[in-house]
């Protein structure tokens, strides 16, 4: 029975998760206001943002720290926002290459007509 | 041959598009998901190296068939997966993929969603790293990655137990499990865990596995509170004795029990009832799964069952429609089913007792705990609104005054709560505070989404 | 059996009923009010929101200024917060014809002081670049918007705190005449006796109206609206597309409640009020048209409601015709939330002074009387199925 890797060493302090097990496809580059995160194909964004960090944003009312809760795309804590203006659930979406997340609202939102 | 759609890609969802495909249906199959296998069952994501196997134990060679069966008859189903089915209405489910939306007509639909965490409102749960039991569970499962490095398991579900030595398996360091249900309790509900009895022997084993390891496990816990100024730094709670006592983690996993997702069936016409055992509402439905004129639920969301149950009442549903049609079913094979789901059914039935809700709780929360974690609203404020004058008299009546359950999440996490609370704070029974009336659409809708021609 | 015996009875405890016992206690009269289910539950508690003066008919106009300070004031009467936002209401015309009738209601509404503006494409872009497809407009200084939800509790409380009797869960199951004063029966063993009824009963004030031999072809209907989840706010003023295309507002949590046209059917006997899935998603694509900085955002909740309508799009406003003491507040065709409290106003001055300064002409009830019915225009553009 395998005990998976253990990668606390390269685990940053602040991280909230801890990887336990490895992806073996390709890596995957995106950015969470822009900082530069590597994770791989197939991760999610709430995994990969919460391995480089310990939270996703702040909650609209209040200010309190985001970092997901149900994982499972019911409780819809985890939206972001991309850079570009998009919005995407962060525990059921892929990491995408580029993929460019911003904790707070976008810049230049709202755009014009 | 009758149109059939099936939202859901769980073991109950899975076992009916089975069923219908050997009897020459191809019924379309909706997924939220990416891949089949739902929450009990969930595959690891493409390229993780995760041994799924060790993870599920006993259970690998269930998970293995059931994905083996989906690859064995994925060319003769219409699967739909990353598909919301978000509204049905007059004989359609109406769908978002993408930014598509899609209509897909039924002759008759089988509904089996599954469930949520139930969770409860204590001091500190929307802390930054609490999260809920199944979803550390199918996070694990998924994304090969644990919540935290030092873990507790908090609240009353047998799911602790798994989900803790699961977390254990793959490097955790598992504080506590903290059980609020007393031992004796459990004690009591043995002869009904008695209905199925290696599940029963399962349960006992994982109890075995982890008080050999030397994880603290204590029944009967009160006064759970999580404390953390940023985000979890430990857990608070009252042994049974009466002993206070603090354990530091920098996670906790939480839950309660299951939730069905019951808002597509009442969408979809069916009834609900109110059950006194699991302190919650279900699809009304005969043990078959028909629930109204081509409505079926199977599953997690039809009854609370479990796996074993889900992929019997899966079946089930499938011959429902089947022979709701005139078309031949195999009787024996009905009666054997309906025999296995009873039992499991009436296993469920103890485990609820064995592991209760513990809602006599919320008749002393403290005001300032958030209850509607997406819109902010505390205990104090269901109170107040509660008491009001032409005030809170009925959960729907609650969330209008209060905007309890009027954020993304509609209510999932905090209406059970919110109904028990504000039914301690008036003297009244829970059933009577009713449940949140289903408004589409059941999941957030993309506003770009486009109705495909 | 109990009887309660007081001046006035209203039935229907929404924002009409609620504000018309306000006012009556102002003017020291008793009041009792009987409502069905709960206080503020229908179309007083689903509505849009919307605070709107502009776009009415004029002869409506005397009656919503009047009722505006009290919006204004809300927090002071009540002691409670209605989330009343001085928004504004930006009318936006698509088409030069939608414009010319902007401009022709301006000159109408002059004589009242609405100080209405009128903007051409260029102001608009100035103003509000975010807002799309418009190429004039209206914009209408004094109108707000407010959370309509527990605007009739808060009424309720603050009458009942000067002495009106508000009771719910009480249904009248019969109204008769008794020595010249109105006996209410109801479902709870408590009959009512008054010497002056009013109306207030909604999509159902037919079954109060009949009684006394009056009726109008009032219908149940719902706009269909939804509400986005919360996003940075940046929409100020409250708008509408004068085809009704779309209508949104954002309220200063950051959502922003959505309605358009056709509105649907619903069944004011068993309380359904159902939206189709399609017209949601073709008001969705109309929305983003109209605000491209919307399109990434989601839709949350979709809901309407039981609204009680007339085909002339004008309610029922004033007293009986057949039956002295007995006064009318029904059929606000979808836009009375603005109006309640000058109808409550109103009531209160033809019940305690026998007439009103305010205009009323044309709500008149004896108007369905004929067996005409003067289908407005409007009306076959905004409703999709009797």
């Amino acid at each position: 029975m395998a005990v998976a890797a253990d990668d606390s060493s390269s685990r940053p302090a602040s991280a909230r998760l801890v990887r336990v097990a490895r992806f073996n496809s390709p890596p995957v580059r995106l950015s969470v206001d822009g900082q530069s995160i590597e994770a791989n194909a197939g991760e999610s964004v709430l995994a990969a943002m919460l391995r480089a960090r310990d939270e996703i944003g702040k909650a609209e009312l209040g200010g309190q720290g985001r970092a997901g809760f149900c994982l499972m795309g019911a409780c819809q804590d985890c939206w972001v926002w991309l850079r570009d203006g998009g919005r995407i659930r962060a525990c059921t979406t892929a990491v995408a290459a580029g993929m460019e997340i911003v904790t707070g609202a976008p810049p230049g939102f709202p755009r014009n007509a | 041959m009758p149109e059939v759609a099936i939202v859901g890609a769980g073991p109950a969802g899975l076992s009916a598009a089975s069923v219908l495909v050997e009897h020459d249906v191809k019924p379309v199959l909706i997924d939220e998901g990416k891949r089949p296998g739902g929450q009990a069952y969930r595959s690891p994501a493409p390229g993780l190296d995760l041994p799924i196997d060790a993870l599920l134990g006993t259970e690998s060679g269930k998970y293995r068939r059931l994905h083996a069966r989906f690859a064995a008859i994925a060319e003769r189903l219409d699967y739909r997966p990353e598909t919301l089915a978000w509204n049905v209405q007059e004989g359609k489910v109406f769908t978002v993929s993408g930014p598509r939306i899609v209509t897909i007509g039924y002759d008759a639909l089988i509904l089996a969603p599954g469930a949520v965490d139930r969770l409860l409102p204590i001091k500190g749960w929307t802390l930054p790293g609490v999260y809920t039991l199944g979803g550390a569970q199918v996070f694990l499962k998924d994304q090969g990655c644990l919540v935290g490095r030092r873990i507790a398991f908090c609240g009353s579900s047998p799911l602790l137990y798994l989900a803790a030595l699961q977390c254990r398996m793959m490097g955790a360091v598992v504080v506590a499990v903290l059980d609020t249900t007393s031992f004796s309790r459990k004690i009591g509900a043995v002869p009904m865990l008695l209905a199925s009895p290696r599940t029963f022997a399962r349960g006992l084993s994982y109890l075995a596995k982890l008080r050999r390891s030397g994880i603290p496990v204590r029944h009967g816990v009160r006064s759970l509170e999580v404390a953390g100024a940023k985000g979890v730094e430990g857990v608070i709670y009252r042994e049974s004795s009466g002993e206070v006592r603090a354990v530091a983690c920098d996670a906790v996993a939480l839950g309660f029990g299951l939730r069905p997702e019951f808002q597509l069936a009442e969408l979809a016409g069916c009834e609900l009832r109110y059950d006194a055992i699991f302190r919650q509402w279900f699809p009304v439905c005969d043990l078959d799964g028909r629930s109204a004129k081509g409505l079926y639920a199977a599953g997690d969301g039809a009854a609370i069952g479990g796996a074993d149950a889900a992929e019997l009442s899966g079946q089930l549903a499938a011959y429902a429609v089947l022979e709701d049609r005139g078309l031949p079913v195999p009787q024996a094979r009905l009666r054997g089913l309906r025999r296995g789901l009873g039992r499991l059914r009436r296993f469920q039935r103890g485990l609820a007792s064995a592991f209760a809700w513990p809602h006599a709780w919320l008749a002393d929360t403290p005001d300032d705990v958030i209850v509607c974690r997406c819109e902010g609203v505390t205990a104090g404020d269901v109170r107040r609104v509660a008491h009001a004058e032409f005030g809170g008299s009925e959960i729907n009546r609650l969330k209008a005054l209060s905007r309890l359950g009027m954020g993304r999440c509609q209510g999932r996490f905090c209406a059970l709560s919110a109904a028990e609370l504000s039914a301690a704070a008036l003297g009244r029974p829970h059933a009577d505070f009713g449940r949140l009336r289903g408004q589409a659409p059941v999941k957030p809708l993309p506003m770009a989404a486009r109705l495909e021609p | 059996m109990s009887i309660l015996r007081t001046e006035v009875a209203i039935v229907g405890g929404g924002l009409m009923g609620c504000w018309t016992a306000y006012f009556l206690r102002r003017r020291g009269r008793s009041v009792a009010v009987a409502e069905k289910g709960l206080i503020g539950a229908q179309a007083s508690g689903v509505n849009f929101g919307n605070l709107r003066i502009q776009a009415r008919v004029v002869g409506e106009l005397p009656l919503s200024i009047r009722a505006q300070e009290y919006w204004e004031r809300f927090e002071e009467i009540t002691g409670e917060s209605c989330e009343f936002a001085p928004t504004g209401h930006l009318r936006i015309a698509f088409t030069p014809e939608e414009v010319a009738t902007l401009e022709k209601y301006a000159t109408e509404a002059e004589p009242y002081g609405l100080g209405l503006q009128l903007l051409d494409r260029m102001e608009l872009r100035r103003r509000w670049p975010w807002l799309a497809l418009a190429i004039g407009a209206s914009f209408s200084p004094r109108d707000g918007a407010a959370n309509p939800r527990g605007t009739a509790t808060a009424v309720a409380r603050a009458a009942q705190r000067n002495g009106a009797r508000i009771m719910d869960q009480l249904k009248v199951t019969a109204i008769e005449s008794v020595a010249g004063r109105f006996r209410l029966s109801t479902d709870r063993g408590v009959t009512i006796e008054s010497d002056v009824l009013v109306n207030a009963a909604g999509a159902w004030a037919n079954d109060v109206a009949e009684a006394f031999g009056e009726s109008a072809p009032i219908f149940a209907a719902g706009p269909a609206q939804f509400v986005t989840e919360p996003v940075p706010h940046f929409i100020d003023p409250a708008v509408q597309a004068m085809d009704g295309s779309t209508i949104f507002r954002q309220v200063p949590r950051g959502n922003v409640v959505v309605a358009g046209y056709p509105r649907g059917p619903s069944d004011a006997r068993s309380n359904r009020a159902p939206v189709a899935p399609l017209k949601t998603a073709a008001h969705m694509a109309r929305l983003i048209e109209a605000v491209p900085a919307l399109a990434s955002c989601h839709v949350i909740r979709v809901w309407s409601g039981i609204e009680g309508y007339l085909p002339d799009m004008l309610p029922v406003l004033g007293a009986s015709e057949t039956r002295p003491g007995l006064f009318h507040a029904f059929g606000f065709c979808g836009h009375g939330f603005q109006l309640a409290p000058g109808v409550g106003l109103v009531l209160s001055e033809l019940i305690v002074d026998g007439a009103t300064p305010t205009p009323l002409r044309g709500f008149e009830i004896s108007r369905f009387s004929g067996g005409r019915q003067t289908e407005a225009e409007q009306f076959r553009r905004e409703f999709d199925a009797r």
